[in-house]
């Protein structure tokens, strides 16, 4: 659909563009972390391609990998109605050195989302205005969305309370339905 | 606790006697205060319950009060994260004694399905709670219940926690299923 803009990308960043992909109708590329915000900006202004919204900004964390970490950005032409998926690959296998140009003087809407990425991810956007954390609180220690961040890890704010017993059916198997209580027990009757 | 009300009638006027802690707590099951702390999904049945078509004023409990100095009657409505239990407990302590706490919906109970970073398991946690409504969220019929229950609770000057049973197993009739496939007759 838009394998157009993949063409343009490749004829004028050349060795820049890492990987292109096409697959059902969605186009992606991979480019170099040096040049995203570049190439994001020639994005925007290049009336070929015309992407005036960034609709999302994201982090994905691929612990075997190195580079660690992947930006994941969608962007959008309103006035073509081509879409594109924009990647690349920051971070090594302890998460150091994942930093990445920000694209806020380019889409001012990109902020929040580089925030939130910021705060789950621990990625971080060189050149964004204010970024520290956007849902957790100031508190909190490391970066929950990475696979080595402990699923069952809390880190409450105040002290919890102890010496109660709850009440069943809320004990060990706490929010699960009747249902799977009961399989899991084997004392379906 | 049996109840010492006496009703004496044949007179013009008619008068009844009783204990004076029975007395207090009749009237005070009769005029809970509530201070709903609302935070997610649950906030529609809680709505639903408080207007006309279920009525939260029949049982005499239906007055917001947005101070919690004001209310008797903690609603605590979803889903709380770790973010907001400070916040929580605050309102919780700057609320008068006699003071009642009510877990609406699972995650208020136990945190529901968010067994992550980021919600608190359950509100009993850091406040002590009175009555735990399951269900995701609970009927208004449920959540009557509940009610009902604490205003019993308070009659009988009892402070242990209570649960809402469910009316019917929800998973009953997929066990029975269960079993027939696994051993067919």
């Amino acid at each position: 659909m838009s394998q157009k803009v993949l063409d343009i990308l490749k004829s004028t960043f050349g060795s820049a563009i890492l990987e292109t992909k096409s697959e059902h109708g969605d186009e992606t590329a991979v480019v170099a972390t040096s040049e995203w915000r570049k190439i994001a900006k020639f994005l925007r202004d290049d009336s070929r391609t015309d992407m005036q919204m960034m609709v999302d900004l994201c982090g994905v964390d691929f612990p075997h990998r190195e580079p660690r970490f992947e930006v994941v950005m969608h962007l959008s032409s309103l006035n073509l109605g081509h879409r594109l998926r924009l990647k690349t690959r920051v971070g090594d296998s302890d998460g150091d050195g994942a930093e990445v140009d920000s694209v806020v003087p380019i889409w001012p809407g990109a902020n929040w989302f580089e925030r939130e990425t910021f705060d789950l991810m621990g990625i971080s956007f060189l050149g964004h205005p204010d970024l520290r954390r956007i849902l957790m609180y100031p508190e909190f220690v490391g970066h929950p969305l990475r696979k080595d961040y402990p699923a069952d890890k809390t880190q409450p704010l105040i002290a919890l309370r102890e010496g109660f017993e709850k009440l069943p059916p809320f004990d060990r198997h706490e929010g699960m339905s009747f249902g799977r209580q009961v399989f899991r027990s084997g004392k379906a009757d | 606790m049996s109840t010492t009300t006496r009703v004496f009638e044949g007179g013009e006027q008619g008068f009844a006697t009783t204990r004076l802690d029975a007395f207090i707590g009749w009237a005070q099951k009769y005029s809970l205060f509530m201070y709903p702390f609302v935070t997610a999904c649950c906030g529609m049945e809680f709505f639903s319950m408080t207007s006309p078509r279920y009525d939260l004023s029949r049982f005499g409990a239906e007055v917001p009060r947005f101070s919690p100095r004001q209310a008797d009657l903690l609603w605590v409505v979803g889903t709380i994260s770790q973010r907001q239990a400070p916040v929580l407990k605050r309102v919780y302590e700057q609320m008068l004694d006699p003071k009642w706490v009510m877990a609406f919906g699972t995650c208020a109970s136990c945190g529901g399905f968010y067994d992550n970073y980021t919600t608190l398991a359950g509100i009993d946690k850091i406040i002590p709670c009175d009555i735990y409504i399951p269900g995701c969220p609970p009927r208004p019929e449920a959540v009557f219940d509940g009610l009902m229950l604490l205003q019993d609770k308070i009659a009988r000057g009892d402070r242990t926690p209570g649960i809402v049973k469910p009316r019917e197993d929800p998973a009953a009739g997929l066990v029975q299923l269960h079993n027939k496939v696994k051993a067919p007759a």
